[in-house]
């Protein structure tokens, strides 16, 4: 049986010229036949390495050693000096660039890699079902290390000096609110993990959970011990069956091994966790929205304050954190306050986990630090816009922020910084749009969700998001007029300032902000009664020509919908009431008589 | 069993970080080859389960010992799920995308028993972590 003893990777990725890859894996394997090593050493095409400005990439395997501007010239003294002689030709060899932004970057070897994974550490690398694997990552010494050796209030110090700050989209800093839980009088206190994740697009807490449900109950403990609560309840969305299928069993796991339960680690603290299940409502994100439901009532907000903090859970003071935010936790314990406080920006410390999705080609998780720019996690980390299409706009927040133009992609992301330029972090979701995407459509269908999951407890959220979707709807069936782009905009501030929470406070920006960056979109809907991206639905029916329609019956036949009608040989005509968009009878057609709605 | 104390926990993870280790640093104790196929939500969506069966018949098939197979969390690269890393002693480990029955097969039959990286799967790790 053949060996391969060792592997040249190439990079294949598309931002490395990929046609002169070919000539490059040729030339490799040329010069290993030369020297018979064709059978010992295999040459292979892979992914992008991330290194898209330095030309070809090639690593050596298991070696890893990584060359970069390699040319096809290049490929005799790889084969002569590191395969047969077992020399690196240091002369390709890559160096690390100073690193400019900040001291932890510092430590990463080789590869300046812009993803740094606090949050999702171990998932991906741990068996969720398996307790001693999050132990032999260092799971739960941060919780004997705070039992043993700190008091509560030191461990609130240590979070409030890391900077560490809400993830679930507010960015209040942890440590204050553990310190409010702390100082709050009783001996009866609750911490909520909320993982009711509910903005479209966003599942960094479903992961957290399915790929490491310790580190959250590892901080929830931490958390509890910091506040002065014996209690922990996971407040999860029903449709995460399997994120609550591993909680539970983790749970478990740790009152096994007495991580959780009375006395834990000789230390006189108990804690215990429970979990209640919600009914995904998207107000339930909101903490007071949310507190209303684990008691039994409906998820509806309440006013603040008092905070949770004072009174909670069954008017106890409680603290609620959401599950990223957790996941920090026992790093920043076991690597201490000046390390996470070293990653990130002035205001905004740690990292950030991102969704990435919409029309970019690696759709995927990504944690970067803060300060880190949209244009690096669009373009370097997830590969660009699908197609080869140009980029247009990204939303950041979800249905409660803004998009942000290719103007904006150089700005390093931070709490501060996505505000400034009108829309907000947010829980992490991010929906990458390229030019073909309406922006009336976009927001539309934002409101379309907020006004769905709107609880209806007060009347500006409840009915003036109504009203605005409504007249989004208008305008996207070519009825709209421009006093309704007026309308709107007089609707949405009133909206945003007299709505009780933060649902109803941030529902109206999606439109603001298209209207602000993407009014001449709205324009052509209103005066030239056209959408450019095709995608409203006035507009973008098919259509059979006579002059060249033969009555051959291929498109009708083809119609998922049957919405084209005429006898054979007779001409075919599209019913546009039903006629979805879908396109099928355009490929059907052999005399290109079905034309595409833009083009009529 | 309880744990108690630091130390008992410290003496805990030494035995476990022998299992481990290998999924870092190719270094390992036990020259025990491993699997690693991301199964959160989205990676069982995308037909994990089947790449899953597919490496446990293939393994089963081949009489293969000294490797074992662990079902982790979401590896974030949605992109390409399903995705199987491969962890062998001595190498860096390898992260298959677009795994399906076949290519999981591949795996066990080039990778594993060649030690042959298969063309055009591998993805890079883009990531350090805490």
């Amino acid at each position: 049986m053949d060996r391969m003893r060792s592997h040249i990777m190439v990079c294949g990725g598309t931002g490395c010229t990929s046609p002169e890859s070919e000539v490059l894996i040729d030339a490799l394997k040329s010069e290993l036949e030369k020297v018979d090593y064709e059978k010992e050493v295999n040459v292979i095409r892979t992914g992008c390495f991330g290194l898209c400005d330095q030309g070809h990439v090639v690593k050596m395997y298991p070696d890893n050693i990584h060359y970069v501007n390699v040319k096809k010239e290049d490929a005799r003294d790889i084969v002569n000096e590191h395969i047969v002689k077992g020399r690196p030709v240091s002369r390709l060899m890559y160096v690390a660039p100073e690193e400019k932004k900040n001291e932890n970057k510092k430590d990463q070897t080789g590869f300046s890699k812009k993803q740094y994974r606090i949050a999702l550490r171990n998932c991906g690398l741990i068996d969720p079902d398996d307790i001693y694997d999050y132990i032999a990552f260092r799971g739960y010494e941060g919780l004997a290390r705070v039992l043993e050796e700190k008091t509560p209030s030191e461990v609130t110090e240590i979070v409030k000096q890391a900077g560490l700050r809400g993830r679930g989209g507010g960015g209040f800093p942890t440590g204050m609110k553990w310190k409010f839980t702390l100082r709050s009088p009783g001996n009866e206190k609750y911490i909520i993990c909320n993982a009711d994740e509910g903005d479209p697009g966003a599942f960094m807490d479903r992961s957290i959970l399915e790929g490491d449900p310790h580190s959250v109950i590892e901080a929830m403990a931490i958390g509890g011990y910091a506040t002065g609560a014996n209690t922990g309840i996971v407040y999860i969305r029903a449709e995460y069956p399997l994120a609550i299928k591993r909680l539970q069993k983790a749970i478990t796991q740790a009152r096994e091994l007495g991580l959780l339960g009375k006395n834990i680690f000789n230390s006189q603290f108990d804690f215990d966790i429970e979990v209640k299940l919600g009914a995904g409502a998207f107000v339930c994100g909101e903490e007071t929205a949310l507190i209303q439901s684990v008691e039994g009532s409906r998820g509806e907000p309440m006013k603040k304050p008092p905070f949770p903090s004072e009174s909670g859970y069954l008017g106890k003071p409680t603290t609620v954190n959401n599950v990223e935010t957790l996941a920090n936790i026992p790093s920043i314990i076991l690597n201490g306050a000046d390390w996470f406080s070293g990653i990130g920006t002035e205001s905004s410390k740690g990292t950030k986990v991102f969704a990435l999705a919409g029309n970019v080609k690696n759709v995927g998780l990504v944690e970067v630090p803060m300060g880190t720019t949209l244009r690096e996690i669009i373009f370097d980390i997830g590969g660009g816009i699908r197609g080869d299409k140009e980029f247009k706009a990204v939303q950041t927040g979800g249905p409660s922020g803004g998009v942000i133009t290719s103007a904006d992609l150089d700005t390093p992301i931070d709490y501060e910084s996505l505000k400034k330029i009108g829309s907000i972090m947010g829980s992490g979701g991010m929906i990458v749009m390229d030019e073909d995407t309406c922006m009336v459509n976009i927001s539309k269908f934002f409101l379309e969700f907020t006004q769905d999951e709107s609880c209806g407890k007060c009347t500006p959220c409840r009915v003036g998001t109504k009203r605005m979707h409504e007249i989004l709807d208008k305008i996207t069936k070519g009825q709209g007029s421009e006093e309704d782009l007026d309308l709107l905009e007089e609707l949405a501030p009133m909206i945003k300032d007299s709505a009780l929470c933060g649902l109803g406070q941030t529902a109206p920006n999606p439109v603001l902000s298209t209207l602000h960056y993407y009014r001449n979109e709205y324009e052509d809907h209103v005066i030239h009664k056209r959408c450019t991206a095709n995608a409203c639905e006035a507009w973008n029916k098919y259509y059979i020509d006579p002059g060249k329609c033969i009555g051959c019956s291929l498109c009708a036949k083809a119609c998922p919908v049957h919405c084209i009608a005429g006898a054979a040989k007779e001409i075919h005509v599209v019913d546009s009431a039903k006629c979805i968009s879908c396109g099928i009878c355009f490929r059907a057609c052999k005399f290109d008589a079905v034309i595409k709605p833009m083009e009529r | 069993m309880q744990i108690n104390s630091l130390d008992q926990l410290i003496k805990i993870r030494e035995g476990a970080m022998k299992k481990v280790n290998l999924r870092e640093s190719g270094e390992d104790a036990e020259s025990i080859t491993e699997l690693m196929v991301g199964m959160a939500t989205c990676g069982i969506a995308a037909g994990a389960q089947e790449a899953l069966d597919a490496l446990l018949d293939e393994i089963e098939q081949q009489a293969l010992e000294n490797i074992r197979v662990v079902k982790v969390g979401c590896i974030g690269y949605c992109h390409s799920e399903p995705l199987v890393q491969v962890n062998m002693p001595g190498g860096e480990p390898i992260i298959y995308g677009n795994v399906d029955a076949e290519r999981a097969k591949e795996i066990i039959q080039r990778h594993v028993m060649k030690k042959e990286l298969l063309d055009n799967a591998i993805l890079n790790k883009t990531f350090n972590k805490a």
